[in-house]
């Protein structure tokens, strides 16, 4: 980063602090999801019925659920699955799709449209219930979440580095490298995907939340995590049935984690996207 | 001149309804292959029992079509849905065709109401954002908008639950579209709160509105994100334009140039997110679906899904394309309407 850049940076900052907090948010969420087992103050899975279902307290910072276990142990623990799905998620679907989306938007022409015609129709199309069906059909397994999560993410990916290499492919460095010999392959790898990657983590930050709610969101309906396993997701989908009687604490705080989780990912985003284009500014 | 309009519009239409239709197809063939790899055997559960001879159960693998090569199901398959035949479910051993009639009032009825909220609620907000932008109140929308898409669905609509019917004892048991002791009107939309009104029992139609409105409430929170910040961003767009600037140096009442003008030419991209909108909210209510046991398709789907019946879920899917497409033509034609411009271009 040059210096110009990071004044640039810090101006920005200043205007929005938000996007400071929210980067201290994800730091802190990186932290706990590697530190977190050796933090908490009880065991995320023993169980112990005597002291079941009791509402927040000093012993129990967020309570305790059917089985006694307490809450606020099992939501820093669960820290690292989610996290680990959703980045690995993002990941797969980040590299495949950059690659993918910068040769259809190098190579243009029929294969192209063709390919970003499909994209959208994709990315209109029910995502979630695809993911649904790609879980039941390759298995009940957190990888298979994690695949699911990952294609589901695909188009994304594709249209974004399809329209980001498509204005970049006939501009004068991209001439140059030509002229000079490199292949077109070497071209779109070399130069052109490391020239649209700062746009893409803008891209990669805003997934990252909606990957978190989507893996979430296949636990609660008892897909991919199973119990005992602490996970946000399944933890809602365990207290969903102590909501009517009053039990608020086994859905709020999970809850409250996923928003944390999802808010400090947009947040910073759109910071992130401030910083690096400030036409984009809302 | 009008009769050229509607005739391009349509046209238009058409040409985007045959543009999507292999991106379709490939989804139905993705969806006829996954569910083949779905593990556990239909010709086991169709069987007389769990002793049943290997004989039965290749005699009904062979009724089924399962003993022809995956490519001959695929086409065996393509052709029953050209009949208009789904296949039979074995969850509840009628034809899928059937289950989904029954259930897709309930989803669409959820689904309408829950877009009718968020678009009401967003479209204002939207807009006031949009008149003082970086005031309070723009930054009050932002921040709702923030915090309104990292709340799941399941989440906000187990909180609802919590507030409204244990701690306030305002809505009824969040289990179904109706108290299983109230008598059903004769059906004719479907839709329980409109056959209620068309029964004239207004009673009736209060009960149903009551477990209609949190699944509703928890589906909109999601989606009025979306709306309301494709509302401001265009409406920034409409106010600084020239003629937002004609009419008021005219002399308009500024709710006039608001609302009759501004709005107007900023409604286009909202109609768009709302077709979006509206097709992913199909799909992702099984959550909410299954929070409310709303006897919804999504939830059928899910629980065909859970136990290896894939008829119901192929079926769900072909659904979802011809929603899907439906909508699609709907946007188009709304465009039609709200902008007369982009069916003569």
């Amino acid at each position: 980063m040059t210096s110009a850049t990071l004044r640039h940076s810090v101006w920005i900052l200043r205007g929005n602090p938000l996007t400071g907090v929210a980067a201290a948010g994800v730091l802190l969420l990186v932290l706990v999801a590697i530190f977190g087992p050796w933090l908490v103050p009880y065991d995320p899975v023993v169980s112990n019925v005597s002291e079941s279902l009791q509402p927040p307290s000093a012993a129990h910072l967020a309570g305790t659920d059917q089985l006694g276990r307490d809450v606020f142990s099992r939501l820093v623990v669960a820290a690292r699955l989610d996290l680990a799905i959703a980045v690995s998620a993002v990941g797969i679907s980040f590299v495949i799709g950059a690659v993918v989306g910068s040769f259809c938007g190098y190579a243009g022409g029929r294969l192209d449209r063709s390919v970003g015609r499909f994209v959208d129709v994709m990315m209109a199309f029910p995502l979630f219930v695809l993911a649904m069906a790609m879980v039941a059909a390759l298995g009940n397994r957190i990888e298979n979440i994690v695949i699911a999560t990952a294609i589901i993410n695909l188009p994304f990916y594709i249209r974004f580095a399809r329209a980001e290499v498509n204005v970049r492919r006939n501009v004068g460095w991209v001439e140059a490298a030509r002229s000079c010999g490199e292949s077109h392959f070497s071209v779109v790898l070399r130069f052109l995907l490391p020239n649209i990657l700062p746009a893409m983590a803008v891209q990669i930050s805003l997934n990252l939340g909606w990957a978190i709610l989507n893996a979430a969101g296949l636990s609660f309906i008892g897909l991919g995590v199973k119990p005992p396993t602490p996970e946000w997701g399944i933890m809602v989908a365990e207290g969903a049935r102590f909501i009517s009687t009053g039990r608020w604490w086994l859905v709020a705080f999970p809850g409250l984690a996923l928003m944390m989780a999802v808010l400090c990912f947009n947040l910073l985003g759109d910071g992130m996207r401030d910083i690096l284009d400030p036409r984009m500014r809302t | 001149m009008v009769m050229t309009g509607l005739g391009a519009t349509v046209a238009r239409a058409g040409r985007r309804l045959l543009s999507s239709l292999p991106a379709l197809f490939g989804v139905l063939v993705f969806t006829f292959l996954l569910m083949r790899v779905l593990p556990g055997d239909p010709a086991v559960f169709f069987a007389s029992g769990p002793n049943a001879g290997k004989e039965e159960i290749e005699q009904i693998r062979k009724q089924m079509g399962l003993d022809k090569s995956v490519p001959e199901q695929l086409v065996f398959y393509l052709s029953d849905i050209g009949r208009g035949n789904l296949g039979r479910s074995m969850m509840t051993g009628q034809p899928v065709l059937k289950d989904l009639r029954e259930r897709l009032p309930a989803s669409l009825e959820l689904t309408f109401t829950a877009l009718l909220i968020a678009l009401l609620a967003a479209v204002p907000l939207g807009v006031v954002a949009a008149l003082k932008p970086g005031s309070l109140v723009d930054h009050g929308v932002r921040l709702f908008c923030a915090l309104g898409v990292c709340v799941p669905t399941f989440v906000s609509g187990l909180l609802l639950i919590y507030v409204f019917y244990y701690l306030l004892g305002l809505a009824p048991d969040p289990t179904g579209r109706i108290d299983v002791f109230t008598s059903l009107p004769p059906q004719r939309t479907g839709f329980l709160s409109v056959d209620f009104l068309l029964a004239g029992d207004i009673e009736g139609w209060w009960a149903a509105c009551k477990q209609l409105i949190l699944p509703a409430l928890s589906m909109a929170l999601f989606v009025i994100a979306p709306l309301a910040r494709i509302t401001r961003a265009s409406m920034l767009v409409s106010l600084g334009s020239d003629f937002v600037r004609t009419a008021r140096s005219v002399g308009l009442s500024w709710q006039k140039v608001v609302v009759t003008y501004a709005l107007r030419n900023a409604i286009l991209p909202v109609i768009t997110i709302a077709g979006i909108v509206f097709s992913t909210m199909l799909g992702a209510n099984v959550l909410v679906e299954k929070v409310f046991s709303w006897p919804g398709v999504a939830s059928y789907a899910l629980d065909a899904l859970l136990s290896s019946d894939y008829a119901p879920v192929q079926g769900f899917v072909l659904l979802m394309a011809g929603i899907f497409v439906l909508v699609n033509l709907a946007v188009d034609i709304c465009y039609g309407i709200a902008d007369p411009r982009v069916s003569i271009g």
